[in-house]
């Protein structure tokens, strides 16, 4: 049985109550105790500076050229808090409803209302290191509203939060790296963990610069490597962002929990030929102001501006009154697919719908007029005073569009269109986030814990930080404090020698297949396979054929992949080789996953559970469940259940009509 | 927007590591779309080489959203390409035409040893932050975040300072190779706010001695990395990082 380890009592009361408890480790002994952080994203970078701070001694690893590039760095529209700045009704209760709501019922209460807790100390720590958070001319703090919510506590940096909190973390793990506390390796992959008595005790790196081995030990591993939307080829990820960390835990025991629970997020820059290496999101922050619409008449070829108010069809508005625009991410997309499928979609590929900006440069450009007393402004006075609003809030991301399509979004409305973006699923872990492993711990989205089906937009930070700033540096010392008399284990250990000749033959069984086939080429057939059968909707049919298709496409990747170059140099192509065929391996877990899941939650979308209008149906009697996937021996993986138990939310039919 | 394909002489530099030199090597590609990213263009290029069994061209990138800083390289001499405020990943053909010759190089700065064809180390970046540019707030330290207002207009000017994304354009545009734009950014976006105040002394001494240590130029002024700066920072916070290291310097307790 999986022992989620929630602590007894209260749900307001389990985390107090668990750091009351938990057993610490007084300073001398954390600098004798090492530990490991893999990715130095937001969960990472976090982690390993909060860590370090303690006193423990940490080596941090990323594959980047240095900790700054870590995708986190391209989140947009924000980070939540249930500060409640606003006064419009917000607390750490609504915020913990809103995520167990938005995740449509298949996330741990007791890890959401921790979640909510510690929420508003991120915010507090970031603004303490410099984060330079949007204010208001009274020099405080400025909200904003994200889909799946009727209340504004998003804390946003422009269109670079991301970037602005991961700086932030950055640098403080910097300032840790220079204080001697952290020892950093950039251009390193993990390419497995080391286990000992049953305990992860250290990893195999690849040095990517000049393609050795290297072996180090930790008494403690993390995993924040981030999610596995790049199985789908084109997503909104970084071209680096990979599986192999998380997999190469997975094969040595880790459990994988949900896999088939993707985000698939509405409002992303469409998809504009084959050569395509990357799809680019334009934040959700956008759907606040802007109104998405299809023309009301199928296949209507005019240009979008020709197109008079009328005959407009603002469907999320006319589906969804009371969320409208702002309705979750999964209910968003399908709705726009749902569009296009019925022929009313727009541009040459039909498969995009309008987001429309003419409505919300109006209204600002007059509010800007009153606001400096201009009296009857013309429409162009108000357009321009509009576009200069607008431009503040959003401006990066305007360019950005422009810059990709060429075209002016200030003058047009811009097309967009569903595209991967997140995975909720990852490693299994309980509520120290440690996995099935012991001493194997998982940070943000490499772990599958807080957001259920459906991850609300503004909420990736906030669990990446809160899992690295305030969850691991109690949890861990609950681990660790039973390890003050392990001493260091050298890697000359068997268990080290025996790893790093599994990886060391499994570089060479890539290079010597030296078929006709590049990685590039193979990865986008996975990426198709997953995006036509286990995309937006998926079905029994479609999923067993997926399956059929990854065991073929597997086949052919061990038998005819042509990798250039040699194993001791950089390589690129070998790196990006090892990532695709564990992508292979994990596509078809996710098919596994989504046929064996008998019903539609959240993101995933079967297309045999629907309600009369065409909304997720779930079935609690038989699916409120983890799926937590133990790996047994080559692609074949035993179904363990952790029973989603609900104690103070009411799961029901969600609803944001 | 009119789509068009177009056929391109490419002039890449090729080094196989850092102790080789280099060369620069002629590759043509044609039906080139307008619609393409300059990445995908040299994906397209790539996935030919590796086909006709030759190496790729090794490239620094990762998000291709123009964020993360990795991409770098010159495109006609030009630090990310003719684009204003572009990052290389941005960069789409349509900036091009049919038959044009395109030279393509990596950053040269000293400070900046190449990798690997177009892949240059810029360790150097961190090693300047890891002297300073931090605020010294241990987790758990912080009051609330509305504790202290911070005027609109500093916060904004921060925020802009603290937009770099550290690719290193800056050092590539500057004949002197100088880092002073991103060190700048940094101590100014620190300066700019109240919790950043009480290290202002120490923290741009401490950065300013780094940029030495690492071999990087000295500042003269010629603005040329404002022009290429993807994020478009300011060289007003060059003004003011001397501003500060003057301050620093005249009221330090030796």
């Amino acid at each position: 049985m999986l022992d989620a380890k929630i602590p007894e009592g209260k749900l307001d009361d389990k985390w107090t109550d668990y750091k009351g408890h938990c057993k610490l480790v007084n300073p001398a002994n954390k600098r004798k105790l090492e530990i490991i952080v893999v990715g130095t994203g937001l969960a990472g970078a976090s982690a390993a500076a909060s860590l370090g701070e303690l006193g423990y001694k940490v080596k941090a690893f990323c594959f980047q050229d240095s900790p700054r590039r870590a995708h986190s760095i391209a989140a947009q529209g924000g980070i939540n808090a249930a500060k409640n700045y606003q006064n419009d009704g917000d607390s750490v209760f609504r915020l913990f409803y809103d995520t167990i709501k938005g995740g449509d019922y298949r996330s741990r209460e007791g890890n959401v209302r921790r979640l909510a807790e510690v929420s508003v100390s991120i915010i507090d720590q970031c603004v303490a290191q410099g984060v330079p958070f949007a204010r208001e001319y009274g020099g405080l703090l400025s909200n904003r509203s994200f889909g799946g919510t009727q209340v504004q506590r998003t804390f946003y940096a422009a269109g670079q939060t991301g970037q602005q909190l991961l700086i932030g973390a950055y640098q403080a793990l910097e300032r840790q790296v220079a204080l001697g506390n952290v020892k950093m390796y950039s251009r390193h992959e993990m390419l497995d963990v080391v286990v000992i008595d049953k305990k992860a005790r250290g990893i195999i790196c690849r040095n990517l610069i000049t393609g050795e081995l290297e072996r180090f030990f930790g008494h403690a591993v993390l995993l924040c490597t981030g999610g596995y939307g790049n199985v789908f080829y084109l997503s909104t990820n970084a071209m680096g962002c990979n599986v192999t960390a998380a997999w190469k835990a997975h094969k040595k025991g880790a459990y994988f929990g949900n896999p088939c629970f993707t985000q698939i997020h509405p409002t992303c820059i469409p998809v504009s030929g084959d050569y395509q290496s990357k799809l680019t999101l334009m934040s959700e922050s956008l759907r606040n102001d802007g109104r998405i619409w299809v023309p009301k008449k199928q296949g209507d070829n005019r240009s979008p501006n020709e197109i008079p108010e009328e005959e407009r069809d603002y469907y999320l508005e006319r589906r969804y009154p009371a969320f409208g625009n702002l309705v979750p991410r999964d209910v968003a997309s399908r709705a726009a697919k749902e569009r296009c499928d019925a022929g009313y979609g727009v541009g040459s590929s039909k498969q995009a719908v309008y987001l429309d900006y003419a409505a919300a440069i109006e209204r600002y450009g007059k509010i800007e007029s009153n606001k400096h007393n201009i009296k009857n402004s013309s429409p162009e006075e108000i357009k321009r005073m509009g576009d200069e609003v607008v431009k503040e809030k959003y401006g990066n991301l305007f360019d950005m569009y422009e810059k990709i399509t060429g075209e002016n979004p200030y003058m047009v409305p811009m097309r967009i269109y569903p595209a991967v973006h997140y995975t909720m699923g990852g490693l299994w872990v309980d509520y120290e986030l440690q996995t099935t492993i012991p001493g194997l711990y998982a940070l943000g989205e490499c772990n599958f814990s807080d957001h259920g089906a459906n991850r609300l937009g503004a909420s990736a930070l906030m669990q990446g930080l809160a899992d690295g700033y305030f969850v691991i540096p109690y949890t861990i010392g609950n681990y660790l404090a039973d390890e003050i008399r392990t001493k260091d284990i050298l890697t000359t250990h068997s268990a080290f020698e025996e790893a790093e000749k599994n990886v060391a033959e499994r570089l060479q069984t890539l290079m010597n297949i030296k078929g006709t086939e590049t990685v590039e080429s193979l990865h986008k057939r996975l990426g198709k396979i997953m995006w036509d059968k286990c995309g937006m909707a998926r079905n029994t049919d479609g999923l067993k054929q997926a399956i059929e298709e990854i065991r073929a496409l597997k086949k052919e990747f061990w038998s005819n992949v042509k990798i250039p170059g040699s194993i001791d140099e950089f390589n690129p192509e070998l790196d990006k080789a090892g990532r695709v065929a564990d992508f292979i391996e994990l596509g078809e877990l996710m098919c596994i996953d989504a046929l064996e899941r008998n019903e539609s939650c959240g993101g995933h979308f079967r297309e045999e559970y629907q309600t009369e209008d065409g909304e997720a149906l779930r079935d609690d009697n038989n699916f409120m469940y983890v799926s937590a996937w133990k790996y047994t021996s080559e692609a074949q993986w035993e179904l363990n259940k952790e029973v989603l138990q609900y104690d103070v939310v009411h799961p029901s039919q969600r609803s944001y009509k | 927007m009119e789509h068009y394909n177009m056929n391109l002489t490419l002039k890449v530099w090729r080094q196989r590591n850092s102790k080789e030199k280099g060369k620069f090597e002629t590759y043509k590609v044609e039906n080139i779309s307008s619609e393409m990213s300059f990445l995908e263009m040299f994906d397209v290029l790539n996935e030919r080489l590796i086909l006709e069994g030759k190496e790729p061209i090794a490239f620094d990138h990762d998000c291709r959203e123009g964020i993360c800083g990795s991409c770098a390289m010159y495109i006609n001499g030009k630090p990310h390409g003719p684009w204003k405020a572009n990052t290389v990943c941005q960069l789409h053909m349509r900036a091009f035409k049919d038959s044009d010759t395109i030279v393509v190089e990596p950053w040269r700065a000293k400070a900046f040893p190449v990798i690997k064809d177009l892949v240059v180390d810029r360790s150097a970046f961190d090693r300047i932050i890891q002297s300073g540019g931090f605020v010294s707030v241990n987790t758990g330290n912080a009051v609330d975040a509305n504790a202290v207002a911070v005027e609109k207009e500093n916060a904004d000017k921060a925020f802009a300072a603290a937009a770099c994304i550290g690719c290193g354009a800056c050092v590539a545009a500057c004949k002197n190779s100088s880092a002073m734009l991103f060190l700048s950014a940094k101590v100014s976006h620190l300066a700019l706010l109240p919790q950043g105040n009480p290290e202002r002394k120490t923290r741009v001494v401490a950065m300013l001695n780094q940029m030495d240590k690492e071999g990087f130029g000295a500042c003269t002024f010629t603005n040329a990395c404002e022009a290429t700066c993807p994020k478009e920072i300011s060289v007003m916070n060059i003004a003011r990082l001397n501003q500060e290291y003057f301050v620093a310097s005249f009221t330090a307790d030796k």
